[in-house]
């Protein structure tokens, strides 16, 4: 019955209608979390739980578009490393360099300095996915991206956790 | 050509109109409107040219002017516009578009000459081909048409069934959403203000049901935010605004219910039980069958719950439209049809041994039984003996939920009266069943049938229940026969006990459930006291949390039940004795010391017995209470057992202490009494008692008269006393917060006297500490004695009224006191803050910030953790003084974030997450080094404190760049 495309306007995104993932739930507090007492190592979930950033594109979680999942981080507590794997929504997707270096920059501000910290696209998703990695891993071009004042904006729009 | 002479006819006339216009605007001054009428007036020579567009725009100008001044124009004006939009109607139809604007303009005029609304709709309707305009032109009509009918509804209803007709043909084949709105809310107007239909009912309803039922998904981004809800809505009103359309939308509706998607069913559904609202039977009769086998096709195959109680609702509908309809002598009487029906399909279920078809049809029977009185008559009438009897033959729950069903609904219980007796075996015999559902089930039907007031005489009720306490005591021995040698056997025994422990709770709310009339208390009571009787004696084996239970119930018979003379004499002749006795004994036996420990003298026991007193004293008979609270006091003081049952006391008892507590629930003012509860408050060492005690003495104290001598003699030697410090330290700070209490709740001017000695004990090196923590007794809600359902005279505001007379005392005492001291200033003052409410906290707190500023700083972790709780609101809606320091904030937050207590951390964070949203210009100073301090709290060994940690350094980024 009622058309939807005399409705849709404004400016066309790559990908309007993506597919949304249900959210994980709050992690479980336990009792051994409320011990003043007992050391809790940084383990995959409390990564992840850093993650749930927004998407440039869709007022959604990168959780909620599957971009990030929890089985694709891998943190080393003890041999203060952590590797994310991020999956861009579509393989041609312009914004996986953007969404990368968002994820990385979250890591960069939320992990203690000791961390040794590895962002890239998970194999075989993205048409561009060498370059991309590349461009991740240049500590030199991160550091120049983050003095780029307007890209740094794009950053921390996606990183704000405050409603516009 | 005659045409283009026309044009210029009226544009001449427009233009002298224009001039008049004109010169009246400069006459009256300021318009913004003047100088575009003076354009639209040079440039209406444009009308008259032969190309359509340059006339178009024209118009177009014309008409934007007149929508922004189309209140100011007289009702000659409009009449020769509206002359000269009708006749543009015909010309080239790239000018229709304008035209339409400035007619919906001109329809917004208050000053419309009569019958020109008329003369618009039908140029409109004969020139006009809404479908084939554009989706904003369209709208533009269905506007017209709205405001035409908010202003002009009899002149409309003048054209009669054209009207509609006219409607139908503009809006046959809308497909945009905004638009169908539009169209909807016009179609409802006409049918809910009673337009003329004539032969066009069909019609209407066909241009408005083919989009029934709604499907439509917005597209993502949508800025209309219209959603599917809006649209169903809207159509429901439409189609479910008159019975006229019943014949149409009933075959619709019924059709639908055929249908595959889910959505559509339930749309069919909820459309039905609105239309049957406003139906008659006559409407209905000729559907009732095809509705009826759709309804019950639904709920008997489908497996979604919305669905079922949608089709159940309009079950209820249904019947409910049906018993409303008055009979005429010749007709049938449908209602009786229809039950018919619904019980042939459904009452042969009920006595399938298979029985997988007996939920759905008991919840059908109970949804046409909900209906009305008459329904559920014929129903129960019908299915109550089949129901009995298969119990007796299966003893399947599912049949003793039947009746539970239909009780919840406000029904006339006479209902059941008939089925009174069969229903009570029925729960009886399940109560006596072993299966524990069933037993939970049968006591839920029991507090049902208890609740039913009304014409179930209570003599009824006293038998039920009398039937009721012989199953609940045979349950009791039951449970109780279970050897305690189960106690200490294996998992699935220890499971089934927990579920016998489960019955018997169960079991004692549904007793205190069902006594609510005097008549029905005089049973129950007894078996509540013979519940806490065998538990003392451990004739049967209760768990504590049962006796507790036992009191509770009690309890709560007390606040529901009818105050009458009978039930007062129950509960102050034969209930509170009963209980002192009990406890008495059980406290005597337990100085003796025998294998057995009664329960009685647990302290959970003994304080669920206080609010029983204080309940049935406060709420029940006065004189009786006054009796007991003397006899209590007596008892006391004297050791006067006389009025206690079972009298096998010695003669002379020496009272244990923590009896006391029993007090709490009736006081009765004696001299003699004040000092022994005062020698035992500050001499006892046992926690219960001289808390108690202490309790009972503020409470006297609070209930003593404005002025009384025994108040004032008794506050002047208590404070000398209380210098000699000859008591025990820690009752001593308990019992002077206690009564100050008593006197600051009454704003007794004496109260300051120990206030004052309260702020002077926070300079004492022993007691400093725990008079700090006095404070907050002082200030927050007493639970027991002390509050208004216990008559305490509790004014409003004390806790304001305290802090802002004592709040200076504080900040001076904290001057003056030495370094070591200073820590017991800061917690009494973050006692007496946490309790304020948030308002007061708010604006009161600038003046004492550089106190609380210093308690960061103080090593006490708890004072630390409630100053952070006092300043993170704060922080939100931070005061210009607070921005002052803000350099001395930062600094101690900062330090507090690796404090050892984890709370600490956390609170501390969290107040700095909150400073990151001071304005920019304030924090940004301080960026650098929080962020830099907060890069130690990411690595911190407790994740709830990472957490906090993250986030508030993602917010400090982020703010302030």
């Amino acid at each position: 019955l009622v058309g939807g495309g005399a409705m849709s306007g404004g400016t066309r995104l790559e990908n309007a209608n993506p597919v949304i993932f249900q959210r994980s739930g709050e992690r479980q507090l336990t009792a051994s979390e409320e011990d003043d007492d007992v050391h809790d190592p940084i383990d995959d979930r409390e990564i992840f739980d850093i993650l749930s950033i927004n998407d440039p594109e869709h007022p959604l979680s990168l959780e909620e578009l599957n971009v990030v999942e929890q089985v694709r981080v891998k943190v080393d507590d003890a041999g203060s490393t952590v590797g994310v794997e991020f999956t861009p929504t579509i393989p041609h997707c312009s914004m996986a360099t953007l969404i990368g270096l968002s994820i990385k920059v979250k890591l960069l501000r939320s992990l203690p300095d000791r961390f040794k910290i590895d962002v890239h696209i998970t194999p075989g998703t993205h048409a561009s996915e060498d370059a991309v990695n590349k461009q991740l891993a240049d500590k030199e071009r991160v550091a120049a991206a983050l003095e780029n004042s307007s890209l740094l904006e794009v950053v921390n729009q996606c990183l704000s956790t405050r409603s516009v | 050509m005659t045409n283009y002479k026309d044009i210029y006819r009226h544009c001449c006339m427009l233009c002298s109109q224009e001039n008049i216009l004109l010169h009246k605007y400069c006459r009256d001054g300021v318009k913004m409107s003047v100088q575009s009428i003076l354009n639209t007036a040079a440039s209406l020579l444009s009308l008259t040219s032969s190309q359509p567009h340059t006339r178009a725009r024209g118009v177009q100008l014309l008409s934007e002017v007149l929508q922004e001044c189309y209140g100011d124009l007289t009702e000659r004006e409009v009449e020769v516009l509206i002359a000269f939009y009708e006749n543009r109607l015909k010309d080239h139809y790239v000018i229709t578009p304008p035209v339409l604007r400035g007619l919906k303009a001109l329809t917004k005029c208050t000053v419309l000459p009569p019958g020109s609304a008329v003369s618009m709709l039908r140029s409109l309707f004969q020139d006009v081909h809404v479908q084939s305009l554009m989706l904003a032109e369209r709208a533009c009509v269905y506007n017209m048409l709205i405001n035409l009918m908010e202003t002009r509804e009899a002149e409309l209803k003048g054209l009669g069934a054209d009207f509609v007709f006219g409607f139908v043909q503009s809006m046959d084949g809308e497909r945009d959403p905004r638009n169908l709105l539009l169209a909807f809310q016009i179609a409802k107007t006409i049918i809910s203000r009673g337009y003329d239909l004539g032969k066009f009912t069909e019609e209407l309803f066909e241009v408005t049901s083919c989009y029934f039922p709604i499907d439509f998904t917005p597209p993502p981004n949508d800025p209309h935010g219209i959603t599917k809800e809006d649209l169903i809505q809207m159509l429901r009103a439409v189609l479910t605004g008159t019975p006229k359309f019943a014949e149409f939308l009933l075959p619709l509706i019924i059709e639908k219910l055929d249908s595959d998607v889910q959505s559509a069913k339930l749309d069919s559904l909820q459309t039905l039980t609105v239309c049957v609202s406003q139906y008659e039977h006559k409407d209905l009769a000729e559907f009732l069958e095809g509705l009826w086998v759709s309804i019950r096709r639904e709920v008997f195959q489908t497996s979604s719950e919305r669905i079922e109680s949608a089709c159940l609702a309009a079950l209820t509908a249904l019947t409910s439209c049906l018993s409303r309809s008055v009979l005429s002598s010749e007709s049938e009487d449908c209602l009786s049809t229809f039950l018919d029906l619904v019980l042939k399909d459904c009452k042969h279920h009920l006595s399938e041994p298979d029985l997988k078809l007996v939920w759905p049809s008991a919840k059908l029977l109970q949804a046409s039984c909900s209906a009305s009185i008459r329904a559920s008559h014929v129903i129960t009438a019908s299915v109550m003996p089949n129901i009995v009897e298969q119990y007796n033959i299966w003893s399947h729950y599912n049949l003793l939920c039947f009746p539970l069903c239909v009780f919840p609904p406000p029904l006339e219980d006479s209902v059941f009266l008939a089925y009174r007796e069969s229903l009570c075996s029925m729960v009886f015999s399940a109560l006596s069943e072993s299966n524990s559902s069933l037993q939970i089930t049968a006591t839920s039907v029991l507090t049902s049938l208890g609740q039913q007031t009304g014409d179930i005489q209570p003599v009824d009720l006293g038998h039920i229940c009398l039937q009721s306490e012989r199953s609940l005591s045979s349950c009791f021995s039951q449970t109780a026969c279970l050897p305690s040698a189960l106690m200490d056997q294996d998992n699935t025994e220890a499971s089934e006990k927990l579920s016998h422990h489960a019955v018997r709770q169960r079991c004692l709310s549904a007793l205190a459930a069902v006594s609510v009339h005097p008549s029905v208390v005089q049973e129950s009571t007894p078996v509540l006291l013979e519940v806490l009787s065998s538990a003392h004696t451990g004739s049967v084996n209760f768990l504590v949390e049962e006796v507790v239970l036992a009191c509770r119930s009690l309890q709560r018979i007390a606040e529901q039940v009818q105050d009458t003379e009978e039930t007062g004499r129950c509960f102050h002749e034969v209930i509170i004795p009963r209980l002192l006795g009990l406890t008495l004994q059980a406290a005597l036996q337990d100085e003796g010391s025998s294998g057995h420990r009664s329960p009685l003298v647990e302290e959970a026991v003994l304080s669920a017995m206080v609010p029983v007193i204080s309940t049935s004293c406060s709420r029940l008979q006065p004189q009786l209470a006054e009796q007991t609270a003397s006899r209590a006091t007596s008892l006391f003081l004297n050791g006067d057992v006389s009025f206690l049952p079972d009298n096998s006391f010695p003669s002379h008892i020496q009272l244990q202490s923590q009896m006391v507590c029993l007090l709490m629930g009736c006081v009765h003012c004696r001299n003699e009494l004040l000092s022994e509860l005062e020698e035992m408050s500050c001499t006892c060492t046992h926690t219960l008692s001289y808390t108690s005690a202490a309790k009972c003495f503020a409470g006297l104290i609070n209930k003593s008269l404005q002025g009384a001598l025994v108040l004032q003699t008794i506050v002047h030697w208590y404070v000398s006393t209380l210098g000699l410090l000859k008591a025990s330290r820690y009752s001593i700070v308990f019992f002077n917060p206690q009564v100050a209490k008593a006197l600051l709740v009454r704003y007794h001017p004496l109260s300051t006297t120990l206030t004052d000695k309260l702020f002077s004990l926070l300079d004492n090196t022993d007691l400093g500490s725990m008079a700090a923590d006095g404070f907050s007794l002082l200030m927050s809600d007493s639970a027991d004695v002390l509050n208004r359902a216990c008559h305490a005279d509790v004014r409003i505001m004390y806790r304001q009224r305290f802090f802002s007379e004592n709040s200076a005392k504080l900040v001076q005492g904290f001057n003056a006191a030495p370094q070591e001291k200073k820590p017991n200033y800061l917690k009494a003052l973050s006692n007496i803050v946490n309790k304020l409410p948030k308002q007061v906290q708010v604006t009161e707190l600038p003046a004492l910030l550089s106190l609380l500023l210093e308690a960061l700083s103080c090593p006490d972790g708890g004072v630390q953790l409630s100053t952070l709780s006092c300043l993170e609101p704060v922080l939100a809606d931070p005061p210009a003084a607070l921005i002052q320091q803000l350099e001395a904030l930062v600094s101690r937050l900062l330090a507090l974030t690796s404090s050892p207590a984890m709370d600490v951390r956390i609170a501390s964070l969290r107040c700095i997450h909150a400073l990151s949203r001071f304005p920019v210009h304030e924090v940004l100073p301080f960026r650098a080094q929080v962020l830099r301090a907060l890069a130690r709290p990411l690595d911190d060994k407790k994740r709830l404190v990472r957490n906090e940690a993250v986030q508030a350094r993602g917010e400090w980024y982020d703010g302030s760049c």
